[in-house]
């Protein structure tokens, strides 16, 4: 059960939603969709399951050509960001659905129905409407009848995003079980990297309606082949100086200078632009080739056991991702350490030049 | 309301007595509403008393002088209704288009209303449109074609030819209150049907239907309603086989004058039928004048 996308386009009233995606999806992988809002998440979700036709290019399912054919023909299933279930059939009947319009025999209806839901935590409310549960139940249904039937692929466009953050995790996890076992493709569309990186599998990064890049998600989050791949696969967004090589040592737009790494010492002179991720600045030195920076505090954000600091010079706005709780004053100074050998090096065109060595290089 | 008032009044204390100051004026301002409603009611309700009241009397009754109850109890005018054939077939006459109205309607309503919510099409718009304005014109106006058509065609007299003839108005009627409560119901829902593998009809008699069955039962209200109280179009199309009760009410006119007892009894028993229907989509009603757009 492959998934083959061959340079979709889809236009809708002379707006482009998807440009040029080609895309290989394995069999029993669990690929992960990660962009911004409009990125195009959904368009693309609407196309494999053939809700939507592409403009041009080709699909293909199980090396068959099904670039027109309705979804209703099409052996795949879908969950919404919206709950959506069938307002007036039991959640039984909800999960039912999809196996008695396959006309499956009515005692292994049941018996399946009775099995999702055991696994789905929703076994006891199977005889009620389903808004008659909380949020998170009815979802539960929702993705009950998604799993209920033996799709070749199982589409779920942000099902976490309306629900509150402990069921969130708790899905997450189910998730990942109900997948291990199964040799469907699941596409999982998701806004944030956190939820991507959680799920593990694959990752395909969207940008305004391209494929910024697509591998395991791992390597994209360690190894981004470009700049855009890094802002989007980094919570909260890597942080991006400009700067200039010459011989031996770099210069930031505001007029500092370092030495270079023995890494960088490679890369021919010219602007180039590096990247560094939030968790890697600290407040402490941690190696010989930190860079230190001097700078004010903007806000200091304290989300749980972590703080995000944001700070600025006269000419770069950063952030920093600190573990614990950290109490800060507005303006105060500070002086923040940059290890060298963590950073990223983009070229002008946002093309990735330099990976840290410890991640593999380039 | 009035016991808080006693409450209060029993401390003395500064304090609250600012409070009962502060209180007594929203007080007289809810007796001052409810007054208002009160005569409003009556003066709503009193040509409808007057009529109940009149259908009670006998005729000379009627005539003699003003009299605000039956003094002399009758029931006369209301048997005469049911046992004369040419009063209660003008209910059944007017019954029957109105029901075969209300079905033909909203089976085309249906699936136009499903189109116009659902899907994008050249000039969607302007039909949509083009449908309301049919709304805005007098029936009056489309008097004579209809007339002359069904004349030729040999509907006249019929009630099917009624029954179409309302659908005129009661067709853009009903996809209008159908299209809106229609669109309130998400695509994703629709969507999640044809991936679990309903077919078009199924998904809509069982899945969709269900889902705006409120919606339903106030535009066959609202159909109800208008082809009920149509009396141009239903009076001259018919003559005497399918003649609607309003019209068999505007020729009583009798050897011995009108008949005012009958003709009373005749108009309660018309506005009985609405108050059977709007009892039932009362809590509906208001949802539906939104048409469906909450």
């Amino acid at each position: 059960m492959s998934l083959i996308l061959e340079n979709i386009d889809r236009l809708v009233g002379g707006e482009t939603y998807i440009n040029d995606v080609s895309l290989e999806l394995q069999p029993g992988s669990f690929n992960a969709l990660l962009g911004r809002t409009l990125s195009g998440k959904t368009s693309l979700m609407r196309l494999m399951a053939g809700l939507d036709a592409p403009t041009r290019g080709r699909v293909w399912m199980n090396g068959e050509d099904v670039t027109g054919r309705s979804v209703r023909k099409r052996n795949v299933s879908m969950v919404y960001q919206q709950f959506i279930n069938y307002p007036n059939l039991s959640v039984y009947d909800n999960i039912a659905s999809p196996l008695r319009l396959a006309r499956v025999k009515r005692r292994e209806i049941d018996r399946r129905v009775r099995e999702i839901a055991e696994m789905l935590h929703i076994a006891p409310f199977l005889d009620r409407l389903p808004l008659e549960l909380s949020g998170g139940q009815q979802q539960r249904t929702a993705m009950g009848r998604a799993l209920v039937k033996d799709a070749d692929i199982i589409l779920f466009d942000e099902p976490l995003v309306n629900l509150d953050y402990k069921l969130r995790e708790e899905f997450r996890d189910e998730l990942r079980a109900v997948f291990a076992e199964r040799n469907c493709i699941a596409v999982y569309a998701t806004t944030e990297p956190a939820e991507a990186l959680a799920l593990g599998g694959n990752s395909a990064v969207l940008h305004e309606g391209r494929l910024v890049q697509y591998g395991r998600t791992e390597e994209v989050y360690h190894r981004p082949r470009t700049i855009l791949s890094a802002e989007m696969f980094s919570e909260p967004p890597i942080n991006i100086i400009d700067g200039c090589v010459s011989g031996t040592e770099v210069t930031f737009d505001s007029g500092w200078h370092f030495p270079l790494d023995d890494d960088l010492r490679a890369l021919p002179a010219g602007e180039y632009r590096f990247g560094v991720r939030a968790s890697h600045i600290s407040l402490t030195p941690q190696a010989g080739d930190d860079i230190e920076m001097r700078m004010s505090v903007d806000l200091a954000e304290i989300s749980g056991s972590e703080t995000f600091l944001h700070v600025h010079n006269e000419r770069v706005h950063l952030t920093v991702h600190l573990a614990g709780v950290h109490e800060f004053c507005v303006d105060a100074p500070v002086t923040l350490y940059v290890p060298t050998h963590k950073v990223y090096v983009f070229d002008r065109e946002g093309a990735v030049v330099h990976i840290p060595s410890h991640l593999g290089g380039i | 309301m009035g016991e808080s008032e006693m409450t209060d009044s029993t401390s003395n204390s500064p304090a609250a007595d600012a409070r009962r100051r502060r209180q007594a004026r929203p007080v007289t301002r809810q007796w001052r509403k409810r007054a208002l409603m009160a005569t409003y009611i009556v003066f709503v309700l009193l040509p409808v008393y007057w009529l109940l009241n009149m259908s009670f009397q006998s005729n000379t009754e009627i005539l003699g002088g003003l009299t605000l109850w039956p003094e002399d109890f009758t029931l006369e005018h209301y048997a005469k209704i049911f046992t004369d054939a040419n009063w209660y077939m003008g209910y059944v006459n007017s019954i029957t288009y109105v029901a075969m109205n209300m079905a033909i309607s909203i089976v085309v309503a249906l699936p136009a209303a499903y189109a116009f919510s659902r899907y994008q099409f050249i000039g969607d718009k302007h039909l949509f449109f083009w449908l309301l304005t049919n709304l805005m014109a007098p029936p009056a106006v489309f008097l004579l074609p209809y007339f002359q058509l069904y004349y030729t065609v040999g509907l006249f007299d019929t009630h099917v030819a009624v029954a179409l003839a309302h659908c005129l108005f009661n067709i853009p009627l009903a996809v209008w209150i159908l299209e809106g409560f229609m669109s309130g119901v998400p695509k994703e829902i629709d969507e999640t049907a044809f991936i679990d593998g309903y077919s078009f009809p199924r998904f809509f008699v069982r899945i969709f239907v269900p889902m705006i069955s409120s919606g339903i039962g106030v535009t066959l209200f609202f159909l109800f309603m208008f082809s009920w109280v149509e009396l141009l179009l239903a009076s001259t199309l018919t003559a005497t086989n399918a003649q609607p009760i309003a019209s068999v009410m505007t020729q009583t006119k009798g050897a011995s004058g009108i008949d005012w007892g009958t003709l009373a009894a005749a108009g309660a028993l018309t506005i009985l039928p609405g108050i059977v229907v709007v009892y039932f989509v009362r809590n509906h009603i208001a949802k539906g004048f939104a048409l469906g757009r909450t």
